[in-house]
Parts: C-alpha cells; structure tokens; sequence
C-alpha cells in the first residue's frame, strides 16, 4: 500500500519536476482523448504547447493574452495570502476600463502625454473602489467578501451596458452601443513596447508591479503583515496587526490592479467598450494566482502557459477542426495536472506494509 | 508522424500563403474560415452560420475546405484568429458578427489577398465586404400574423439587448401588428443576455402572467417556445425552426439563411469574380426564410401572411413606409415616405405606439 | 401602470420553479462546506449534470431516470476535485475553477449531437380535488416532482446536519479536522463523501434546468446558475432553511423585475436586472450586522487541507 509522508524540507528538484511531470500526462491523457475524436495527438499537442512558444506570430501575441491575467493575478496573490477572497476581480476590470474610458472619452479631442497617464489613475482608483465595497461592507457589517465581490462582477456587467447605450456610446457609431475607438486615438493608445513578445506600456507596468509585488511580500513589514494574518489571524492580532487594515489593503490592491488590466485591454487590445467587453480574465485570474502559488514568478509562468494554451487552442481548432470544448477539457486537465503533482513537493510517496 | 508535424507547423507558420484570390480562377481547394462570436451549439445564430458552412461543404464537395473557430471574443482575439487563418492560406474569411467589424478591416488591411466577409457591420474595404439579412421584414410578417391570432390584443417580446437590430425588430413587428390590429399592445422584456434559457423562459412567464398570448424573441434559445407550448400560447421560432420544442405553439419561425449566400460568394472565389460589395437581403434573395406556417392558423390569416411575404419578395410592400410617427410623436416618415438603410441600420428609437423607453 | 396585476400567487409559482436549479445546488455545496471543503466548480457539476440528465432521459424516454443520471454525472465528474484535493492535498479554490472549466468543456462535447431535441416531459403531481383549490391549489399542489423533493431534501439535510450522529461527525470535519481525525473518524474519506453529495446535487440542479425548466440542450444553458450557488450558501451563513430563503428569494427578484418590465415600467433594463445581485448583497449586509443573531456560521477549517500524519 502507498501512503504519503510529509518530507522535513520542500524538495527543490520536485519543484522543478512537477510541472514538467504534469505536462507530460497531460500531454499523454490529452493525447489519448484526441485520438478517441480521430484527431493526430502528435499535432494536436504540438500546436497546443509547443506552437506558441516558437512560432513567431504566436509569441507576439503571447503577452496580449497573458499580460492581464498576470496583471490581475498579481493582485490577488496579495489578498489570498492575507486570506481575504476577492473573487470579483472580473467586476473590478470593467469599473476599470469603465472609469479610465470616461475619462478617455471625457477629454477626446485633447492631445497631451498625460492623458494616458490620467485615464490609468482613473482606471486603478475606479477598481480599487469597487473592491473596497466589499472591504468596507466586510470590516463595517461583517458581510462575507466573497459572495459581495461576486455580486458585484454582474452589477458591473450591467453597469456597463447601460453606459455603452448610454453616456459613453459613439456618437458616430450608427446607433451601437459601444464607445469611440481608443487604440485608435493617438492620446489614449496604449503605446506598444516589445513586439516580439507582444509587450505593450501595458505589460511593462505589469511585470514592474510584479517585482513590487514580489519586494512588498518578501521584504516589507506590510507584506510581512499580510502573510501573517493569512497564516495566523489571531498571532497577527497580537503583533498589533489591524485586521480592517490589511482587509482594505488587500482588496484596494486588487481592484486597483484589476481596474489597471481593464484600462490596458481597452486602450490597447480590446480598443472599445462594448457590451462583451469582459471576456473572464478576471476568473481565470484566480486559477493562474494558486497556478503560480501565490508567488510572483510562479504567476507570470503560470499566466504565460495558460495564454499560451489559449493561442494554440484557436489554432487547433481551425488547423486540425478540434472543437473549442476539447481545447477547454485539456485546459482543464492541464490544471488538474500540475495542482496534483504539485504533492510531490512536499510530500513524497513510500511503500507501507500493512501490519497483519 | 514527424512528417504531419512538420505539415501543421508549415501550415501555421503561413508558409503555404495563397494565391491572389480576387484576381484570377481559383486552383485547388477554396480553403473557407468562419470566426464564430457563440458556440455551434448555442442553438441560435451561430448555429445558423455553421448549418450554412455545412451547405457550402454539401454543394462543393472536395473543391472547398472548410474551417471555424468558435467563441471567438469580440477585440483582440478575434484579430489573432483571422490573422492565423489567413497566415494558413485560408482564401476567404466570414467574420459573423458586429463586433468583429474594426479587427475584420485591420487585418484584412494586412492581408491583401484573402477576402473578408463581415457580417453585420458597415465599414468595407476592397477586400471587405459586409453582407446582412432584412430580418424585419420577417418580424414585419408575423407581427402581421401575431396581431391576427392574439385575443387579448397583448404581445410579448422577449428582446436581448437594445442594439439597433432588435430594436429594428420590434418596431417592424409592431407596425405589422397594427396594420391588422389597431387594439395591439406590446410588451417588451429585456433579458440583456443572448443565451440563458432561464432567464427566457422566466420572461415568458412573466409575459403570459401579464395577458399575453403571442410571444416573439430576439434571443437564442428555444426556451420560451417550451414555455408556450406549457401554457397553450402561441409563439414564434428564432433563427431556426423550433417546432420540436412547441409543436402547437409555433405559428413560424423566422429563419436565418446564410447558406445560398455563402455558396454564391465562395462560387465567385473559385471564379475569380469576387469583389467588395454591402449585401442586404431579405425575403426575396432567400436570406431571410419562414418555417411552415402551421395548421393553428385560420385559412384568412394563413393566406394574408402568405400574401405579405409575396408582397415584400416582390418590392411592393415596405414594412417602414410611412405615415410612421416615432414615440415622441414627432414625424419620422411622411405618408408614402420610405425608410432609407442608413436610418434602418442605426435604429435606435421605437415607432409611435410602443410603450417603455430605450436607454440613451 | 396597473400593480395590480401583478399577482403574487403567480410570482410566488414562477419563482419557485426559478430558484430550485440554485436550491439544489446550494444545499449540496452547504454540506461540501459543512465538512471544511470550498469547491468552487459548482457550474461545472452543474453542467455535466444537465448535460447527463438529458443524454439519460432521450436515451431511456424517462425524465425520471434523467435526474439519476444527471446525480449519477455530477458525483462522478466531482470526484476528480474529490480526489485531487483529499489524497493530493490540491488547493481547493484552483482545482474548484478547473473542475468549471472541465466541466463546461465536457458537457459541450457529450451534448454535441443533442441540439434541437426536446426530451420527455416531466409530469407535475396534481392532486385531484387539491390543485383546483383556490390560490392553496396553485401555490402548494401544481409543482412538478422535483420541487417537492428539493424541499425534503433541505429538511433532510438539516436534520442530518443538526440531529444525527453522522452529521455532527461531518460539521467536526469542517470545525477542526484535527480534533475529528483524532477521534478516529476519517476526515478525508468523510470530506470525500460530501463532495459527491455535492456533485450530485449540483447535477440534479442542472438537470432540472435542461429536463424540466426549459426541456433543451443548449451549450452553456446553466449560464452561471452555480455561482449564484454558491453566493447562496454564503448568504444563508451555512443553515439550510436559509438557502431556501436566500434562493427564493434571488428567484423572487429575478421574477419581479422581469414582470416590472412586462408591465411597462420605464426603468432601463440593465439597472432592473442588476437588482437581484444588489438586494442579496443587502440583506446579507443586514443579517450579518446584527453579530448577536446571526454569527458567523463559517466551517473553521473551510478551504483547508488536511493530511493525517500519523
């Protein structure tokens, strides 16, 4: 009988390992479910995790997907940490673009290098007040942050529709409901950085949050703070750590963060606010933030492999006729995967003989 | 199997780049895309689409090769599926829905050589076409209908959002309920979602608790058909024929038919006669198709409805001809005045008579 | 505008039917919780349920084997999250929203070639003599089958939660599992067992939608009925009576604002239909301010691994 021992320290070898190994039975249980639809595995697999890693169209859109997954993740990362559940990022990347895009909107016709600039304050104090209603709803009435986050998400749904048929709708659109086009509008275009990889201003403000992530959790008494309260609550509560505090922290850096990923998809990738405007970064966020185990570096691996699987899925669908369902049962596999193996890190598996 | 991986690879790299589509005959397979905004199973107008990608496969045979990608978001995305595409060697490219307008023109601006064709939009380029249905003249029928059959003079209409096209919709269906009914009232829910069969059958519910016994949708799912036929209303069918789901609540359904147009377009790529044009068909052209009426409706009404449709094939009747008011009272068509497209396009008022208000 | 023609017997009838995919749901995921388990993947569950019910009900011509097979689905697609997070120790919230994912993908692929079909229909039990009652017949004696066990099954929950054995054994898992573990009891194999009930109900849920709700296949038809889920337990501070209250009452909104707008009130649509998010986060604010009353019910150890070391 196989049972598992916790190991004294983490394995480092396994924490190289394991996604491989995770990839590899993906790739082998992803395979099997390929041929059973009459699909070649081998090219299946190859456009799915090796295609958009090398083909060069490919990595140029590598960041156009995952730079707001990464983005909002990141954010997160800080409240899980802290044990407060923003699970309506989703609702906080539309008050973003929202608030950023009125802003935009507000001053079409200005020119000036700081209306970009302007339109991103906007976006990250817009997302972090959303996510403060819950903050404030949690520290003020006790009310549980979840279910008010994701009550939220379809408030902002809505919200969003009404403003695109309403105040923010194109006035040369012909009557649809959605906005004037802001990638195309030289003041409120997200400046592109690095092609090749598909880096935009956008994704240069990402990873250097990323990093400031990464010194606030590691070398800040605030991160420090924060880490503490998600472990230990009441230990927190000794050392003099203020729950409503980290609670409204949490969740402004969150919102702030997702409200920011909602501006850059506007003002680059997405250019209009339209009704179908959110299309789930904001859930798949989650998944990505415990992908990368709440670690900076983690995220950005974990949101550049999911983005990849995303491309090469679109590509398999039409090159070998896979339908958009099979590309999203591997995904699904593949999460499966790697949060499995990921036991082996601190565990490992021993053989124990049942005493008779 | 190196071999067929090194074929996808060449595939995907844009390596087999195709020749001029638009300017001589086509050699080889016409290799046809479709970008899908739903699901091909969402029941609805993408599964209208992709039963006309099946047409052009059944007609052509081994000359054609098709492909789609489905849920394809609106933005960014939709962009990186075209581009790929056409980097495969994909010579002509349907991009069915509104949103996909902007990332239609930007890539076709990049790949000169594959044909667009984007469905719904106004924005064309020479390599751009748009093509659309007249689906009001169809809402115009069996408006004409639904104010023939109903006895409390009270109509529902379950609409999705207020884009021009449903609003377009209702109107036209309005003034064909008038024409035959001057006592029609219409009642109008918006679910603000295409697909959740829930939430359509809950606004059917509400409808019916409220006297209404002809129901209209402009959303996907057969749900309030299902609804009807519970509670022995009548109803009409969207997209596709819904007959199965309200055997006797079903008075017609309006059909999508892209099929006959998507064989003539990808028939004038293998010619070497395609070109950008704005298609807006309707009854005539078979773009926009009835479903058989049914055995429910009296001889009279059957044969009116029969009648209308001729009339609108023919030219001879307009659904928006006026005299026709628009809700604030205002003229908006003067008597014998007919609507002109671009009015029609961007419809975003409701005609003299409906009741609520359209968001602004 | 005529208010009165809103009847509150007909809303009452309409908002039940509308609320019993998220009660069923609910009181699963209320017991997954209850023994120290978030599982996020309620829609994924939900879907394969609906997808599985239907498959079930066309093959056989019984609605009623339809919901054993959509119990039978959700049970065994949660066993891959029960798996992964009990044995592998897998955090809850990830392995929960890839459940979702692989959920929705898999109803899409085993329903592919069920469009356009409509199923067999699910009688209602009308009880001669009773449903002709006047609004008593309408309100309590002309529901189909399953709205009647989705409310036994809420009492039946909340007696084994509250008055047997097993049940206290279940809320130990969930208070402290070190505590449960070291009594003896097996608090994975336990969690395990909760998981599958939850899956169960969540499949019974999506079946009622696709089988007796709105009787189709559509891709995606449950259209986020498992979040809403799994807000209801949350709102309902993890009691079963109150699930019903909170998902009646989610339903009622959905139901009034619908009929608002039927009736012709001049309010835009999309602030109508925010209404019912906006109202459940309102009165959660109310019950849960009044901390003396309504404590915060929340397992101690939800979302927590747990691995018995010795």
């Amino acid at each position: 009988m196989l049972r598992l021992e916790q190991r004294q320290q983490s394995s480092k070898t396994m924490l190289y390992l394991t996604p491989v190994l995770a990839v590899v039975s993906t790739m082998v249980v992803g395979g099997a479910l390929f041929l059973a639809m009459g699909i070649n595995p081998f090219d299946a697999i190859y456009l799915l995790f090796i295609d958009p890693f090398i083909d060069s169209y490919n990595l140029s859109q590598l960041f156009v997907k995952a730079s707001p997954l990464i983005l909002i993740a990141m954010g997160l990362s800080i409240g899980f940490k802290a044990g407060v559940w923003n699970i309506g990022a989703e609702g906080q990347f539309v008050i973003g673009a929202l608030s950023g895009g009125a802003v935009g909107l507000a001053l079409w016709g200005s020119t000036g290098w700081w209306i970009l600039p302007l339109m991103a304050v906007a976006a990250a104090i817009g997302g972090a007040l959303w996510a403060l209603i819950p903050a404030v709803l949690k520290i003020r009435f006790n009310a549980n942050e979840i279910l008010v986050s994701l009550m939220l998400v379809y408030v902002a749904e809505n919200l969003l529709a009404q403003m695109v048929q309403g105040v923010l709708r194109n006035p040369e659109g012909m009557g649809f409901p959605e906005s004037r086009n802001l990638a195309r509008n030289d003041p409120t275009s997200l400046p592109d950085f690095f092609d090749p990889l598909g880096i935009d201003a956008g994704g240069v403000v990402m990873l250097l949050l990323l990093a400031g992530a990464f010194f606030l959790l590691q070398k800040h008494a605030l991160g420090f703070q924060i880490k503490l309260t998600g472990e230990s609550p009441r230990a927190a509560r000794f050392a003099g750590v203020k729950p409503g505090i980290i609670i409204a922290v949490t969740l402004g850096i969150s919102g702030a963060a997702a409200g920011l990923a909602g501006l850059f998809e506007l003002t680059g990738a997405a250019g209009k606010l339209t009704i179908d405007f959110p299309v789930g970064y904001g859930f798949t966020a989650i998944i990505v933030a415990f992908l990368g185990r709440l670690n900076p570096i983690g995220i950005l691996l974990a949101g550049v492999v999911l983005a990849g699987t995303y491309i090469g899925g679109e590509n398999a669908q039409f090159l070998l006729k896979l339908p958009a369902a099979a590309v999203t049962v591997f995904q699904g596999m593949m999460l499966f995967f790697l949060l499995g193996f990921e036991i082996l890190i601190n565990y490992r598996v021993i053989r124990v003989r049942r005493a008779a | 199997m190196k071999f067929s991986i090194t074929l996808a690879a060449a595939a995907v790299m844009g390596l087999a780049l195709a020749g001029s589509a638009q300017a001589e005959s086509h050699e080889g397979p016409v290799k046809v895309g479709f970008i899908y905004v739903g699901t091909v199973g969402d029941n609805g107008w993408t599964y209208q689409h992709d039963q006309a990608r099946l047409e052009v496969e059944a007609e052509f045979g081994d000359r054609v090769e098709t492909s789609y990608v489905e849920a394809v978001p609106e933005g960014a995305d939709a962009e990186r599926v075209m581009s790929q595409m056409a980097r495969s060697g994909v010579d002509i490219i349907f991009t069915t829905s509104f949103g996909y307008m902007d990332p239609t023109l930007n890539v076709a601006a990049e790949f000169p050589d594959v044909v667009f064709e984007h469905a719904t939009g106004y924005k064309r380029a020479d390599n751009v076409t748009t093509y659309s249905a007249r689906f009001y003249e169809g809402r115009y029928v069996i408006g004409e209908i639904a104010g023939a059959m109903t006895e409390s003079n009270k109509i529902g209409y379950i609409a999705s959002f207020p884009i021009p096209e449903v609003v377009r919709g209702i109107n036209a269906a309005y003034l064909g309920a008038k024409s035959i009914n001057p006592d029609v009232e219409f009642k109008v829910v918006w679910v603000y979602t295409w697909l959740d069969p829930g939430k359509e059958a809950d606004a059917a519910n509400a409808l019916i608790e409220q006297g209404v016994d002809v129901i209209m949708q402009h959303t996907d799912t057969p749900s309030a058909m299902t609804i009807a036929e519970d509670k022995g209303i009548f109803a009409f069918g969207q997209a596709s024929d819904m007959a199965a789901f309200g055997p006797n609540a079903q008075l017609t359904s309006i059909l999508d038919d892209w099929g006959p147009y998507y064989i003539e377009r990808v028939q004038a790529v293998m010619d070497g006669t395609w070109e950008s044009v704005d298609t807006w068909d309707g009854i005539a052209e078979g773009m926009v198709a009835f479903a058989p009426l049914s055995d429910k409706l009296p001889a009279d009404v059957a044969a009116r409805a029969e009648a209308t449709i001729a009339a609108i094939a023919a030219g001879e009747v307009f659904p928006f001809t006026g005299p026709i008011n628009k809700q604030d009272g205002s003229v908006w068509l003067a008597d014998g005045e007919v609507a002109d497209d671009g009015t029609l396009a961007g419809m975003n008022f409701y005609v003299e008579g409906l009741d609520g208000s359209l968001p602004n | 505008m005529d208010f009165s023609s809103l009847s509150p017997v007909a809303m009452i009838v309409l908002l039940i039917g509308a609320a019993t995919p998220i009660l069923l749901a609910a009181i699963g995921e209320l017991v997954v919780e209850k023994s120290g388990v978030l599982n996020l993947g309620v829609e994924g569950m939900m879907i394969i349920g609906a997808v599985c019910g239907f498959i079930v009900a066309v093959n056989t011509d019984s609605p009623m084997l339809g919901l054993v097979g959509a119990a039978v689905g959700g049970a065994i697609v949660s066993m891959v999250f029960a798996f992964l997070t009990q044995y592998l120790l897998s955090n809850q919230v990830a392995t929960g929203l890839a459940l979702t994912l692989f959920g929705l993908g898999m109803a899409a692929l085993m329903g592919r070639s069920y469009n356009g079909i409509r199923p067999p229909r699910m009688p209602r039990l009308e009880v001669e003599g009773l449903t002709d009652l006047p609004v008593v017949g309408r309100l309590f004696f002309s529901h189909d089958p399953v709205i009647y066990g989705s409310l036994v099954l809420v009492f039946a929950v909340w007696y084994f939660l509250n008055r047997t054995r097993s049940g206290l054994v279940l809320r130990a898992c969930g208070e402290n599992h070190e505590a449960a573990h070291s009594l003896g009891y097996n608090v994975q194999l336990i969690r395990f067992g909760a998981i599958m009930f939850g899956g169960a109900c969540a499949g019974l849920g999506g079946a009622y939608v696709s089988l007796v709700r709105v009787p189709q296949w559509t891709e995606g038809m449950t259209a986020g009925v498992g979040w809403i889920a799994l807000a209801i337990v949350v709102f309902a501070a993890w009691k079963p009576w109150r699930v019903i209250l909170g998902a009646y009452m989610f339903g009622g909104i959905t139901i009034l604002q619908l009929s608002l707008q039927a009736l012709g009130i001049s309010i835009s649509g999309a602030y109508l239909s925010m209404t019912p998010y906006i109202v459940t986060i309102v009165v959660l604010v109310i019950m849960s301010a009044d901390r003396k009353k309504a404590s915060i019910n929340a397992p101690a150890c939800l979302g927590k691994s747990f691995h018995a070391s010795h």
